[in-house]
């Protein structure tokens, strides 16, 4: 080690600077925004906050990112589960595990393509080219659905597009952390007798506790910033709108600051402890290895 | 011979029991490999379906269902390199492929570059603030996009960055930097002490350490850093949406197939292709790298 002087600044000082002007700078200056006005110029207090909290729009939007916070996360983390152990008995596992990771490698715009494809709505008399309402009409004989656009069935179909999305990253963390687990306990165990069901529940899913907790909260943070799947596939139309593409509408569509401010805050706010938490996880992690 | 012959059978009959066993063994794993085989299946449903449409026509997509191909798979009269040909030209997907490009190479080298200085500063050398300051960089990890748009934006618009290659390489590098400098200083910090040690013993001078010896040592982590940071750019929507607004020269892959999902509605055929251009090169990197892939996309979880 060497002893100070000017040098480790001169290492550090690019960092430093840009890290000032594009992270500490803008979430101060956004903070202040949050309580100005539309055009950013007289003191409103909290009417924003007021807005962002109690305001039809944004209700919605909460009731969505509620709504992504629990279905996204379960599917997710309990897929991705089922998927680590079951993908560890067949031999062609690891062309499977491509297979299912393959969609984390595009973008969600395309990806947002994609299921907006397999969605796509014609009239009963016509063909249908969604794969979705082709099931739906030729298996079940029903009349097709606008699956975006149908108030009860929109949510879901924007989320599955996600957890399809989302799914290969669970797999593949759980699926580490299960290949972690000796192999002797698992096998102690079976010889004292327990089922394959004893050994999931007893053995392998207190093990991998600490795993599945990361991958949860890291899923609970990409539902708070949820934004490019609902921006492309129903821009939150039809009650699918969420915390983030609202704040986008407000800031571009709108042109409230002030609103697009406070939302932003409110994201923050509700990312922070998640957050703490994940990096607590990681670096545990991290201490173990 | 007798004794031969007996121990012949019993030798068929330890066969057939093995034979026996395996099968009962494929048999019971069956409804496990039913189970896997559909899942793979439904997964990969999606993108067949939109690979396949992109090379029908536009009469063959809207009148009947992709999957009617797989009636006669092997005529080729059905398929068509029209729509590429159109989304490349006609629709500016060709230009938005080279800006993502313009867009993306900048934006990876540059944040690892800067990282890599501080990255190792904060493992090597010392100084007063040291754990303060990394803290802080770790802290900024939560930060949200959202919360730095509006601000940014104010000044891009007053110094004439906004809607510039410059603009959105400096904000991808800001918002790359947290999790790369804490990605390389992890790494950085593991390595041996000695090494370091008696690299200084022997005069060397830091810039010399950090050449020599912290980056050859780090090339996992850095390709691992590298492709993340890469693939987060060249998907990125919403950091190309604010700053590069609506310009349509300079925007990237992503931005103009949002575009394009809103004026061709329900062009299927070109929206397929165009959708199957911007995955192309993700698609590459993610076969022909998949271990730092994945290692890259797994430390990235903390990204902010």
């Amino acid at each position: 080690m060497q002893k100070k002087g000017v040098l480790p600044w001169l290492y550090i000082g690019p960092t430093l600077l840009i890290l000032a002007f594009f992270l500490v700078y803008p979430t101060l200056g956004t903070l202040y925004l949050s309580f100005l006005d539309k055009h950013s110029k007289n003191f409103v207090g909290l009417r924003n906050y007021i807005w962002t909290l109690t305001s039809k729009d944004m209700l919605i939007a909460f009731r969505n990112n509620l709504l992504w916070l629990v279905l996204f996360t379960a599917f997710t983390v309990s897929l991705g589960l089922v998927l680590a152990v079951i993908l560890d008995r067949v031999h062609y596992e690891s062309v499977a595990k491509s297979i299912i990771f393959l969609p984390m490698a595009i973008s969600f715009v395309s990806a947002g393509v994609i299921w907006k494809f397999m969605y796509a709505y014609r009239p009963a008399n016509a063909p249908q080219i969604g794969l979705l309402n082709a099931i739906w009409t030729g298996l079940l004989n029903a009349k097709p659905i606008g699956w975006l656009v149908n108030r009860t069935t929109n949510n879901f179909a924007l989320i599955a597009a996600g957890v399809w999305i989302w799914t290969g990253f669970c797999m593949v963390i759980l699926s580490a952390a299960y290949k972690g687990i000796p192999r002797e306990l698992i096998e102690a165990a079976r010889v004292d007798g327990a089922n394959e069901w004893q050994v999931f529940w007893r053995i392998i899913l207190p093990l991998m506790k600490p795993t599945i907790a990361v991958v949860t909260t890291t899923m609970v943070i990409n539902v708070l910033k949820v934004f490019d799947i609902v921006y492309v596939m129903t821009n939150g139309n039809y009650d699918t709108e969420v915390i983030a593409n609202r704040m986008y509408k407000e800031m571009f569509h709108f042109h409230n600051f002030g609103r697009a401010s406070s939302i932003a805050v409110i994201l923050l706010l509700a990312i922070i402890p998640v957050m703490l938490v994940n990096i607590r996880r990681f670096q545990e992690q991290e201490a173990m290895r | 011979m007798r004794k031969n012959e007996s121990a012949e059978m019993a030798q068929t009959m330890a066969r057939g029991t093995a034979m026996w066993k395996n099968l009962s063994k494929v048999l019971a794993q069956f409804p496990l490999h039913i189970v896997v085989v559909s899942i793979c299946l439904i997964w990969m449903m999606p993108s067949v379906g939109l690979l396949i449409s992109s090379f029908r026509s536009r009469n063959a997509v809207l009148s009947s269902g992709w999957w009617t191909v797989f009636q006669h798979p092997f005529d080729f009269t059905q398929y068509t390199l029209e729509n590429y040909i159109n989304v490349l030209t006609a629709q500016g997907m060709g230009r938005a492929f080279l800006n993502s490009l313009i867009i993306t190479i900048p934006s990876t080298i540059i944040p690892i570059t800067v990282a890599a200085f501080a990255a190792y500063a904060f493992a090597w050398m010392e100084f007063p603030g040291r754990r303060t300051l990394f803290a802080v960089v770790v802290g900024l990890l939560v930060v949200p996009l959202q919360m730095t748009l509006i601000p940014i934006l104010r000044v891009y618009n007053q110094i004439g960055l906004s809607g510039t290659f410059l603009g959105i390489w400096l904000a991808h590098t800001g918002y790359g930097l947290p999790f790369a400098v804490y990605l390389l200083r992890n790494f950085f910090g593991g390595l041996p002490r000695d090494l370091f040690e008696s690299a200084f013993l022997d005069g060397a001078s830091q810039l010399t350490a950090f050449f020599r010896l912290a980056l050859p040592l780090s090339v996992p982590a850095l390709a691992s850093l590298a492709i993340f940071q890469f693939l987060w750019v060249w998907n990125d929507l919403l950091v190309a949406l604010i700053y590069l607004g609506g310009a349509e020269e300079v925007a990237p892959l992503t931005l103009k197939l949002s575009s394009l999902v809103n004026s061709l509605g329900q062009n299927w055929h070109l929206l397929t292709a165009a959708a199957f251009i911007s995955m192309v090169l993700p698609l590459i990197v993610f076969f022909s790298l998949q271990r730092y892939f994945v290692r890259g996309i797994l430390a990235g979880s903390v990204k902010g």
